[in-house]
Parts: C-alpha cells; structure tokens; sequence
C-alpha cells in the first residue's frame, strides 16, 4: 500500500513525458489524456489521504535504501492534504484550460503536469535537497505555463519572474549548503534529531542557514517585502496557469510550516522557533501591503493578485502562531483561499474576454455578454475572498481570530485582519460596481459567446460550490484539520516513521 | 587555501549581486551564472576542503572526502545550466520582441493579456 505514495511524482512524469512524445500534434488527444491521467491522480490523491488519515505517518525509501541514507518521500496527513487540494484543483483547472487556452500555444498539457510532478514532489519529499530539485522542477515548468501564449508583455514580467527565482534557488544552494556543513545530513527527519544536538559554535552557522532558507521560502509564499514578483508574474500569465499558481504559493507556505515545526520546531534546543519572531511581523504587513494594492488596483487582475498577496498575509498570521489551534485554522484558510483564488483569476478572464478593448480594466464599459451572471458570480467570489458570511472566507477568518485570542500579539492580529477585512469589501465593492454596473449606452464588440463557453462557468461554479461545501462541512474538515495540525507538532512522530527507531536510528546517530 | 577559496567563493558572489542589480538582461544573465558558480564552489566546500581523498571506498585508504556535496554540486550544476539557457532564450526574445534589453517594464503596464491572440 506504501508504494502509491510514490505515483503522484510519477504519474505526472509519465504522462509529461508522453504528451511531448507521443501526442505532439493531437490537441484533442493531448485534452483527452491530460483530463484522465488527472482525474486519475485525484483517485489516488484520495486513496493516500485515507492513508494518511489512518494513523502514522509513512515513508517510502526510493531504492529500499534505509533513511537517512537513501531519498525517502513521507506521506502523513499534511502532505496528504496538500496532494489532494493540488489535485482536485488542477483537474478543475485542466478542465478549463481544455476549452480554449491550451490552444494558444504548445505543450500546455505537458507543462501542466511537469508542474504537478514537481508540486506533489515538492510536497511529499521528506529531504531538503529534493525539496531544492522539485521548487526546480515545478518553477521552470511555471515559467513555461506562465509564458503560454507569448507576447511582449508576458516575455518582459517573465524574465523577472525567472530572475528572482533563480536569486531564490541561489539562496536556496546557500543554505542548504551551510546546514548540511554543520548537521551532515539533509533528511528531514534526521536534521530534526540533529539540529537539537548542534554544538554551540555551530549554532550561529546553522541559524544563518535556517534564516536563510526562510527568505527562500519567503519568496515562493510572497511575503512582504519579498512580494512584489508575484502581482506582475500571475497579472502576466494566462487564466489557467494562474489559477493553478494559486496552489504555488502555498508550497511556500507548506515549506514554512513543515521545516519550522520539523527541524527547527519546539524542540530545537537553542534554534527552537527560529522562524516565529519574523514570521508573524512580516505577515501582517503583508497583510496590509496586500490590502493597499487591492485598493489601488486599476485592473481586475491586478485586485485579483493583490487578493492572493492578503489572503498570505492571512494564512501566515495563522502559522506564525504556531500552536495548534492557530495552525489547524491555517490550514482551514488555506484550501479556501487557495480554492477562492483560482475561481477568482478564472472568473476575471471571462469577465476580460466578454469585455473587449475593456479588458478587465476597472472603467465602464458597454453592456456585455453574460454580465449578470457574471456579476452574481464576482459578487460571491468576493464575499469569500473577503470574508463575509456565508461562504467558508468567514469561517476561515473567524476561526484564526479565535486561535488567535490568546497569543500575545492578538491586538495587532485582530487589528489587521478585521480592518483589513473592511478595506478589502470596498476594494471589491469599488471594482464590482465599477465593472458589473456602471455600463455606458452601445454594444461591446467583443467575441461571440455561445453555447460552447458552458464549461469554463461551470468550472468557476463546481469551484465555489467547493467553497461552499467547506464552510458546510466545517466541522468534520476542522476536526480533520486539528489532527493534521496535532500530527505536525508532534515531529517525534515524523522522525520515528522514517528513521524507524530501532537500528536504522542508532547508526544514524552513530555517524 | 581556505583563504583563497573562501575570498573566491566572496569575490564571485559580489560580482553576481552587483551585476543583477544593472538595469540591462545582459548583465543581469551574467550576475546570475556568477552567482550559481559561486554557490556551486560554496556548496563543494562545505563537505570540507581535502585533496588527494578518494570519495568512494578504495582498499588501503583511511581518509576519505565527503562524496555527497560533489554529488549535491553535479545536481546544481546542472540544474543552472538548464536555468541559464532558458533565461538566456527568454532576454533573447524579449529584445527581438520589444526592440530594447532593458529589465524594467518601463512604465508600461503589466496588461493581463496583451499578448493574447483573438481567435
């Protein structure tokens, strides 16, 4: 049963790998196999997280070779998560893509799952060096997604978006070079033994690593003032592509929770919680920094990105917490931002395409296609994405302001997210009313809409009948969510799965 | 020699930081190789600095070199060429498609889909 944790890499290795081979020029056949290999990659998404949903977590050692020698992918509860909400979303996602935008250039598909590959490995690795290969693996097939369709613009946001990843994985190479110098290993779950035994003229050197790799992570989670890629990056990319980026930055945000509560969690002897005194600070700023450009936007999308950049903020007040009740609110916010993201990019590109010249630029337009309908839709959207009742944006919201209650910084967290909160309903109610209502006399010559753009809308509605679903099942997903969250602090779990306690262990300290 | 490798590994990173900093692709592409050489020399040393050490088991021998940073090395090595070559397509297009290497968006909007093609 141990052996599936290994398909999410693989499965979206092969069927890349044979899109480009095989089915280079049969766009139909190209859809066709890239729905199903998907759908398929959800099936077994599920099966793991029932997996995981059972108990311990569970290494698989690549090879046989035992950890910490061998590369080892750990499914627990987390990663399990993680699997299925990138998944789910990018079924959804490829369906939406299938109905116009993989037209625009080549290789859609192919790219799409070399960027699964690299997210589900990214999310299931249990080393800190493949966690280096898969950030790799899925950036150069996001700048391939990103760059879809080509033009001036995108060429221009692209080679900054290039250009400051490589700055990251540069950092990246720097610090894991400075922790396996003073550790002598680059497995999780031996770093976290090993790390609480540093001796005490190292601990600055390993702290330096630490620090370093947060900026790493800091990077790929958009946090403030390491943000400003991200607005132009998802403004440039096509609609698909950015709503799968939606689950991108959460990567980051996963890094964070798994190598701050892993390996220099509680129980780091003098590098206990290196990365909370900056995390919490910078997240609220994030915060309002979001909040500001959400105000400033002069565009759809941009108050689209701008969105993603607040609902980090919030999802990192969560984790910059680090206790359990904050954490299992964090990880609530996060398949709801992440699900209210990708619905939000994908509704501003039909809004852009039913508007012409207009594009999503926030000034009236002429009447277009489908506005009410559309205008219904943003409406909901945007009351999940700030946070207004009833969609799960609320719960998710309340929840982190009740785990937050009791942590010694609630003024300002309470502070930030319910003013923000209210600058963010005007934000959207600015561009809503802007867009939906103010429409000038005359016709939009804009492109036909027909009977064949059903299944981009109802991609956008299955999407936010999802979010739905989340602030229905609230509770049984909390109670889901405080395991998880429990499992995670709990890293002597993690390390007893992979490192197996008995012999393996011993050599391991041994060496 | 750790001097001299350390200074090496220090002189090539402020190349590289200075270099990203200019406003052109050119020069922007050539910080960042100096940058991925300097972390690839950087991360070399870190399995500390020996020579005339085999890195795999040889009868007789007692003193080994850490074989993993090399193998760590040949992985970043490869990974910045492939990165290298991409972001030297893409300054390549965006010159041939913009008519200037400038990395700034010069004032002009980041417009959702300007390059998309109407059907």
């Amino acid at each position: 049963m141990s052996n599936w944790i290994i398909v999410p890499v693989v499965l979206p290795a092969f069927t890349a790998c044979f899109l480009v081979a095989a089915l280079r020029f049969q766009l139909r056949w190209q859809r066709a196999v890239s729905i199903v290999s998907t759908a398929m990659l959800f099936g077994v998404a599920i099966g793991l997280y029932v997996l995981a949903a059972a108990g311990e977590p569970r290494p698989y050692l690549l090879g046989n070779w035992p950890a910490p020698f061998g590369i080892v992918l750990v499914l627990d509860r987390l990663s399990a998560l993680m699997v299925l909400l990138t998944s789910g979303l990018a079924l959804l996602v490829v369906l939406y893509a299938s109905a116009g935008w993989d037209e625009k250039g080549r290789h859609f598909h192919a790219l799409f799952h070399f960027q699964l590959l690299g997210i589900n490995g990214a999310f299931l690795t249990g080393d800190v060096f493949n966690l280096f290969v898969f950030f790799e693996v899925l950036l150069i097939a996001s700048y391939g997604l990103m760059l879809h369709g080509g033009g001036p613009g995108r060429l221009k946001a692209g080679f900054q978006y290039v250009a400051i990843n490589l700055v990251a994985s540069t950092v990246f190479l720097f610090a894991v070079g400075l922790i396996y110098a003073v550790t002598g290993t680059l497995n999780m779950a031996d770093l976290a033994v090993k790390v609480g035994q540093v001796q005490a003229g190292d601990v600055a050197l390993l702290r330096t690593g630490a620090l370093l790799l947060f900026g790493v992570f800091a990077v790929k989670a958009a946090l403030v003032p390491l943000h400003w890629w991200l607005p132009m990056a998802y403004a440039a990319a096509p609609a698909p592509s950015a709503a799968l980026f939606a689950v991108m930055t959460k990567v980051g945000a996963y890094s964070i929770l798994r190598v701050y509560t892993l390996i220099f969690g509680a129980e780091a002897g003098p590098l206990a919680d290196a990365a909370a005194p900056i995390l919490l600070p910078a997240a609220l700023v994030t915060l309002a920094v979001g909040t500001i450009g959400v105000l400033a936007s002069r565009t759809l999308i941009e108050l689209a990105c701008y969105s993603v950049v607040t609902s980090m903020g919030t999802l990192l007040i969560a984790v910059g917490v680090f206790d359990a009740l904050s954490i299992s609110a964090a990880l609530y916010y996060l398949l709801h931002s992440t699900l209210v993201a990708a619905v939000l990019f994908l509704l501003v590109d039909l809004v852009a395409e039913r508007r012409g010249r207009f594009l999503g630029r926030l000034i009236p337009s002429p009447p277009f296609g489908h506005a009410l309908l559309l205008g219904g839709l943003f409406f909901l959207t945007a009351l999940a994405m700030v946070g207004l009742p009833p969609l799960s944006g609320f719960l998710g919201k309340l929840l982190i302001l009740d785990a937050t209650r009791d942590s010694p910084q609630s003024a300002a967290i309470w502070w930030a997210i319910l003013g923000t909160s209210l600058l963010l309903t005007v934000g959207f109610a600015r561009a809503g009313s802007v867009v939906f209502w103010k429409q000038g006399n005359g016709r939009i010559a804009g492109p036909r809409t027909g009977g064949t753009r059903v299944l981009p809308i109802s991609v956008v509605l299955v999407l936010l009948a999802l979010t739905a679903v989340l602030s229905i099942a609230a509770g049984p997903i909390m109670h889901e969510m405080n395991l998880t969250a429990e499992q995670l602090l709990d890293p002597a779990r993690y390390v007893r799965a992979v490192l197996g306690g008995g012999r393996a262990f011993a050599s391991a300290v041994e060496l | 020699m750790e001097l001299l490798v350390a200074s090496g590994i220090g002189m090539m990173t402020a190349v590289g930081i200075y270099l990203i900093l200019l406003r052109r692709a050119f020069p922007v592409v050539i910080g960042l190789s100096f940058l991925s050489y300097a972390v690839n020399v950087f991360l070399f040393a870190m399995g500390r600095l020996a020579i005339n050490r085999p890195p795999i088991l040889v009868d007789g021998v007692t003193e080994y070199t850490d074989p993993l940073p090399q193998a760590l090395v040949l992985t970043a090595i490869v990974i910045s060429f492939g990165m290298t070559a991409l972001i030297v397509v893409l300054s390549l297009r965006g010159f041939l498609e913009t008519g200037t290497d400038s990395v700034d968006l010069g004032g002009v909007e980041p417009r959702p889909r300007s390059g998309r093609k109407r059907p």
